[in-house]
């Protein structure tokens, strides 16, 4: 099975690592995974900031980059949700690129969705041999949950992990105030509802937050090391899955 | 009431910095929040009952002419006068006119956001008629030099017992009270001669009701009684023109979304049908009615991108799940309606130059749209307002410079392979021996208060790249 797959522009730059996490499972799931060269990124930028226009050019790059694999696998919720939801609202005006989209649509999936709905992975196949030991959190990004309806599947990955024990907090579900460009334009009111979710996670008792997104992970990294947090780890669920840690 | 919606970024910060209002805030988690997920759970098939009343609002809205005219013949009918108003001033000087024409001094008044977006009160006084409002909420923001709300259902959610027991002490010159009943009580003792005494009674609509020409009241304090059928002889209702439903089924199900979704109550306390006025040998009811239909940008709407929001049925829970309404409350939005569907409403009503903010400020999380009673996509509307406003020019120079800058590398994969090297490099040493960078340029709202875990220095791309040559090495 050819699976493509998209790294991320955040992944690219900022975490090459959980790539390379990613990699280890799909591979060692046994997976070909190819991975476009030219890739660069999913246009969610553009599309929040109300640049349909640059939006469709990136999303036409992408379908002429992914088009030729059985699944995609994205490690992220926002540029998932970006994929295989937004899309359809760019390409509304073109036949042609509907009908192109349509052929893959079904075949795009986030990370921890492939693991778990079409890999079908279990305790078995989970590398968490030198993995993370200890008690772990899962921040549920936005993207991941609301748009593609990610939530059982990375916490039934994580509880195969041996020596991991997951940690339900407070308001799992709730907005980590990244947002994008919002935590840049409107920092002080991103910087209140972060604060909230970094109170959230040390309440629960958690030596690290697990999660989906690189968007999620920067902010909440940042604001935990701001206020001298320096313990709380934050992780891609990709290098916890992986024993990456 | 006066348009602040551009100075949400400063009020914004300043109500960050209210420690007390934001103690206050913490009520909406706590109380509707939590009331909203339990109070749903009692539906057997909600999604399917959202789906239901999703649709029966779009039925009204498409079909709005048809709608109103049958409400109208309906109402005329049972002796009601119907009004339209094509602008909230037109609304408000009707209003004023039925009163001079039933020479009425006093109004008693509900809580009605048609009537904040009308400036009822104002044009009222202006013409020398007292207006009083009677909701317990707008009655303390009245009486706290004309305040306005904070929240569609909670006007006064921003403010503490303790805030309430000063205004009323002060303003009552009564001893200070602790007890929320007895606060209560000295309301009641306050507002009693004056719903005794009053002459007309204001009331907003939540819903009419076509078949019948009803309009549809949904009350917790039973100070709409008062208003419509007790003292006054006149009953004015002012709502919006998109409120409409055909028919009473249409009304129970949209009843079965509206309280659960609100404040999370099976039913309100009060709910009241109101078809007409007093008829002959009826004891009840005031002597004339009257309903005044506003549109107020509303019919800007129908067609449009953005008719989706004309089915709204003003819940309030996509305010009180939004992560960004819960940090700072309803004042900073700047006009009558905050939140996610004031942050749509606003723009569409009173123009998206006059409230450049809204659009932008939110997080497109997604809680508003999945909690939305009536499955209003609110991130969408809200993204196709920013795609106007990109269209239009009206951001900053630097945003356009900042993605025509990333958009042209972006779909040239030598140049973002280059590009991307140097910023992890350059980020990577920034962030020193703590991989911490401190102070990003041009993100100053970032690391005003965070820091940005720096990147190890090499991409993905150029990693992966070694891999593939030494494996093939």
């Amino acid at each position: 099975m050819r699976v493509g797959l998209f790294y991320t522009c955040l992944i690219d730059t900022m975490r090459p690592e959980i790539g390379f996490s990613v990699l280890k499972l799909l591979e060692s799931a046994g997976c070909e995974v190819v991975v476009p060269e030219g890739q660069t990124c999913c246009s969610q930028p553009a599309y929040n900031s109300g640049d349909r226009e640059g939006a469709l050019a990136l999303a036409v790059k992408f379908l002429a980059e992914f088009e030729d694999v059985d699944y995609i696998v994205i490690p992220s919720g926002s540029c998932g949700g970006m994929v295989r939801v937004h899309y359809a609202d760019l390409f509304a005006d073109d036949a042609m690129l509907m009908a192109r989209y349509g052929l893959i649509k079904s075949r795009i999936f986030e990370l921890t969705e492939f693991l778990h709905d079409v890999l079908k992975l279990d305790a078995a196949s989970i590398i968490g041999e030198s993995g993370f030991a200890g008690r772990v959190t899962y921040h549920d990004s936005c993207c991941g949950l609301r748009e593609l309806g990610v939530q059982a599947q990375p916490r039934e990955l994580l509880s195969h992990v041996p020596h991991l024990q997951l940690r339900e907090m407070k308001d799992c579900r709730a907005c980590c105030g990244f947002g994008g460009t919002f935590s840049v334009k409107y920092g002080d009111v991103s910087t209140a509802i972060v604060d909230e979710k970094c109170a959230n996670i040390r309440a629960c008792g958690a030596d690290a937050v697990v999660l989906g997104d690189l968007g999620c992970m920067l902010n909440i990294e940042g604001r935990l090391r701001r206020e001298g947090d320096m313990h709380t780890r934050v992780l891609h669920v990709a290098q916890v899955l992986a024993g990456d840690v | 009431m006066q348009i602040q919606s551009m100075h949400f970024k400063a009020r914004a910060g300043e109500k960050l910095a209210d420690v007390r209002l934001q103690q206050n805030l913490k009520k909406l988690a706590t109380k509707f929040v939590t009331g909203r997920a339990n109070a749903i759970t009692e539906l057997d098939d909600f999604e399917g009952t959202r789906d239901a009343a999703a649709e029966r609002r779009m039925r009204a809205i498409e079909n709005l002419d048809v709608w109103l005219d049958t409400f109208e013949r309906e109402a005329a009918r049972r002796g009601v006068t119907v009004l339209y108003a094509e602008t909230a001033d037109d609304a408000a000087q009707l209003v004023v006119g039925i009163a001079k024409k039933h020479a009425v001094k006093k109004v008693i008044k509900t809580k009605s956001m048609v009537s904040e977006e009308m400036n009822l009160n104002h044009a009222l006084e202006a013409a020398g008629i007292q207006s009083i409002e009677t909701d317990l909420g707008e009655y303390i923001l009245q009486i706290n030099d004309n305040e306005p709300p904070s929240h569609i259902i909670a006007p006064v959610v921003h403010k503490d017992k303790e805030q309430v027991a000063e205004l009323f002490a002060r303003v009552h010159h009564r001893p200070p009270l602790t007890d929320i009943e007895q606060m209560t009580h000295e309301a009641r003792q306050v507002l009693r001669p004056q719903f005794l005494s009053a002459d007309m009674g204001v009331t907003g609509g939540n819903f009419l009701i076509a078949e019948t020409g009803s309009v549809a009241l949904v009350t917790n304090e039973g100070n709409e009684g008062m208003c419509t059928i007790m003292p006054p002889k006149v009953h004015v209702a002012v709502t919006g023109i998109e409120k409409v439903l055909p028919t009473l089924e249409d009304l129970a199900t949209v009843m079965r979304l509206l309280p659960r979704s609100a404040t999370g109550q099976s039913i309100s306390n009060y709910f009241s049908l109101l078809t007409g006025p007093a008829a002959q040998g009826e004891r009840d009811g005031p002597e004339h009615m009257y309903v005044v239909l506003v549109d107020a940008g509303r019919t800007g709407l129908i067609g449009g991108e953005f008719q989706d929001m004309l089915r709204c049925i003003r819940c309030g829970a996509c305010m009180n799940h939004c992560p960004v309404y819960q940090k700072i409350g309803g004042h900073a939005y700047g006009w009558v309606y905050p939140g996610p569907m004031g942050s749509v409403l606003t723009p569409s009503y009173i123009g998206v130059e006059n409230a450049l903010d809204l659009p932008q400020a939110s997080t497109l999380c997604g809680e508003c749209h999945v909690v939305c009673p009536v499955k209003i996509p609110l991130p969408d509307l809200l993204r196709k307002l920013r795609e106007k406003q990109f269209a239009a020019r009206m951001r900053p120079g630097m945003e356009y410079l900042g993605l025509a800058l990333w958009r042209f590398a972006a779909q040239r994969p030598l140049l973002y392979a280059v590009a991307t090297r140097m910023a992890a490099r350059v980020m990577k040493w920034m962030g020193g021996s703590k991989r911490l960078i401190s102070h990003l340029p041009f993100a100053g709202g970032w690391t005003d208060t965070r820091d940005m875990p720096a990147p190890p220095g090499k991409t993905f791309r150029e990693l992966y790249r070694k891999r593939m040559s030494n494996d093939e090495g």
